[in-house]
């Protein structure tokens, strides 16, 4: 019992003794017509007040995460000769993108322990709660939206990308695929030794929709019924548009 | 070239959609159908999110719908007196639709049941028209032998409230029409699309009217349900992407035009006969992803299910 909390007191000590100092090549993710998705760099250094301590070297693990939403996932099963959706389990939240990326192996970097605390690795970024009793294999659920999501590239692990320089600089590159949710990316910053989280940073990348996206989205939400008039006014003027140049060409 | 979809969410390949514009297009000016079974399905494959396709493709239909109805409006091949007792129908049939819609989502598996309803309803019509268009080319090969027989009376011309239909020169009771109108709006409103590969072979085989009329007034009709269905989608699902929609529809209204040309020069059954394989390559495709075990057995949707 002594033991556990010599060790709580002295673990806000150790964080402060490495701090992470940040920088990112952009902070704000602009989504506009030609948005093709973008590349973010995170770079940052160590700061120390103290010498380089002994033993296993300084680990860095890097976090991107999108918004959380529930997610409803489905499984077809055969019944009656044709396929259906037979069960469903509701994901309680799970990003709408999220990237890991490690100096080396997720596992020898990260203990399982402080994984768990602060929900590192992809499985553990997704929250299930309860899986009705129906359904034995709950957890085949939560795995189908990693399947699902890593082959989109909404998911990623990235180990080993994080580029370390004598135990101080760091780097790693993020691409964040073109079809991206906005809202705001949660960008955490772990640096590990032996397993262990010494020091973590926190901040946040903007994803936004700009100029005419903003405007079509924001137009759509609020103003449903002039948005859908405009939609019909556009589909009948291009309609017209098309029948009355097809004339005149006819007509030469 | 790349677009980012604002309400879909998602960044597409300008040129697909508007390739895929066209192509659905021209199939609509050439049949008069607004394409929606085909396109929807397209738009599903190329990952754009069903709830946004569906929507979107009501407002995509009403442009290519009406640059097709222009071009027969100037022919005079559009019955408008028949196409308002059809819209009629179609109205109370839209409403009904919506009712049974809600009341199947509260069971469960809407999905399998719009899925089945496609099947039956392709294959059945496809079917129908694929034999009948058969039959229709192997006696016009052979040479005439005296006109056919004229269209004989059935349990249609018994009933009351007739009404003459000059350009479909028709005098009939308005009853069928209506129930073909109500009945066109249940499917459309349940499956998501126009309804024209109902109407179409419904106006042919159970009113008796001239193939080359119909197509004008099934997309007269077809105008007005969708431009409806859009607005519901637009205010209570927020899901008609016009970005989406101005690109399919630039293809659309080409492709339609261009279509309505071709329709001119091909033969009535030939015509019917390639509409009829069309519905049943669709039809077929549809089975087999229902009979076939799908790769990904698992599937994402948004929660909470409105």
């Amino acid at each position: 019992m002594a033991r556990w909390l010599i060790l709580f007191l002295l673990l806000p000590i150790a964080a402060l003794a490495e701090e992470v100092v940040l920088g990112l090549s952009h902070d704000k993710v602009s989504i506009t017509t030609r948005f093709e998705g973008s590349d973010i760099l995170i770079f940052g250094a160590v700061k120390r007040e103290v010498e380089i301590p002994d033993g296993p070297p300084l680990e860095v693990v890097i976090t991107v995460a999108g918004p959380s939403e529930p997610v409803m996932v489905r499984r077809k099963g055969n019944r009656f000769g044709i396929w259906v959706n037979v069960d469903a389990v509701e994901i309680d939240a799970a990003p709408s993108f999220y990237a890991v990326a490690s100096s080396g192996p997720l596992d020898e970097v990260l203990s399982d322990t402080e994984d768990l605390r602060n929900r590192i690795s992809i499985g553990r970024s997704i929250r299930s709660v309860g899986a009705p009793d129906t359904v034995p294999d709950a957890a085949s659920f939560t795995d189908a939206v990693i399947r699902i999501r890593q082959e989109q590239d909404l998911y990623q692990q990235l180990e080993g990308q994080v580029a370390v320089d004598q135990q101080t600089l760091f780097r790693t590159a993020i691409s964040l695929p073109a079809n991206l949710t906005e809202g705001d990316y949660s960008t955490r910053i772990f640096l590990t030794r032996d397993g262990t989280v010494v020091s973590q940073y926190e901040t946040v990348i903007d994803v936004r929709k700009v100029g005419l996206e903003r405007w079509l989205y924001t137009l759509s939400r609020e103003m449903p019924l002039i948005y859908g008039l405009m939609s019909l006014a556009i589909a009948i003027a291009a309609g017209w548009g098309a029948s009355t140049v097809f004339r005149i060409l006819r007509n030469q | 070239m790349l677009v980012y979809l604002p309400i879909a969410e998602v960044s597409v390949n300008a040129f697909l959609l508007l390739g895929m514009g066209a192509l659905v297009g021209i199939l609509s000016g050439m049949f008069g159908v607004g394409g929606g079974f085909l396109m929807t399905p397209l738009l599903f494959f190329i990952g754009i999110p069903p709830a946004v396709a569906v929507a979107t493709e009501a407002n995509q239909i009403v442009a290519s719908s009406f640059s097709g109805v222009l071009a027969h409006f100037r022919r005079k091949t559009v019955d408008l007196k028949m196409g308002l007792v059809l819209l009629v129908g179609g109205l109370i049939g839209a409403a009904l639709g919506v009712l049974v819609f809600n009341y199947l989502k509260s069971l469960g598996q809407v999905d399998l049941l719009v899925r089945l309803c496609y099947v039956v309803f392709l294959g059945v019509v496809g079917g129908l028209m694929f034999i009948e268009s058969l039959n229709a080319l192997r006696k016009a090969r052979k040479p005439a032998t005296g006109p056919g027989p004229r269209k004989q009376r059935t349990w249609v011309h018994a009933l009351p409230f007739k009404m003459r239909f000059r350009t479909s020169g028709l005098y009939i009771s308005v009853i069928p029409p209506v129930l073909v109108g109500i009945a066109v709006g249940i499917l459309a409103a349940i499956m998501g699309v126009g309804g024209g590969f109902i109407m179409v072979p419904a106006m042919i085989y159970l009113l008796g009217m001239p193939t080359k009329v119909v197509v004008g007034t099934s997309l007269f009709q077809i105008i007005f349900v969708t431009a409806f269905t859009t607005l519901l989608h637009a205010t209570t699902n927020y899901t008609v992407d016009i970005m989406l929609a101005v690109l399919l529809l630039v293809g659309g209204v080409i492709g339609a035009q261009i279509g309505t040309q071709i329709g001119t020069r091909l033969k009535a059954e030939q015509l019917r006969i390639l509409l009829a394989g069309l519905v049943l390559v669709v039809c077929g495709k549809l089975a087999l992803e229902l009979l076939l075990q799908p790769v990904e057995l698992y599937s994402l949707g948004a929660a909470g299910g409105h």
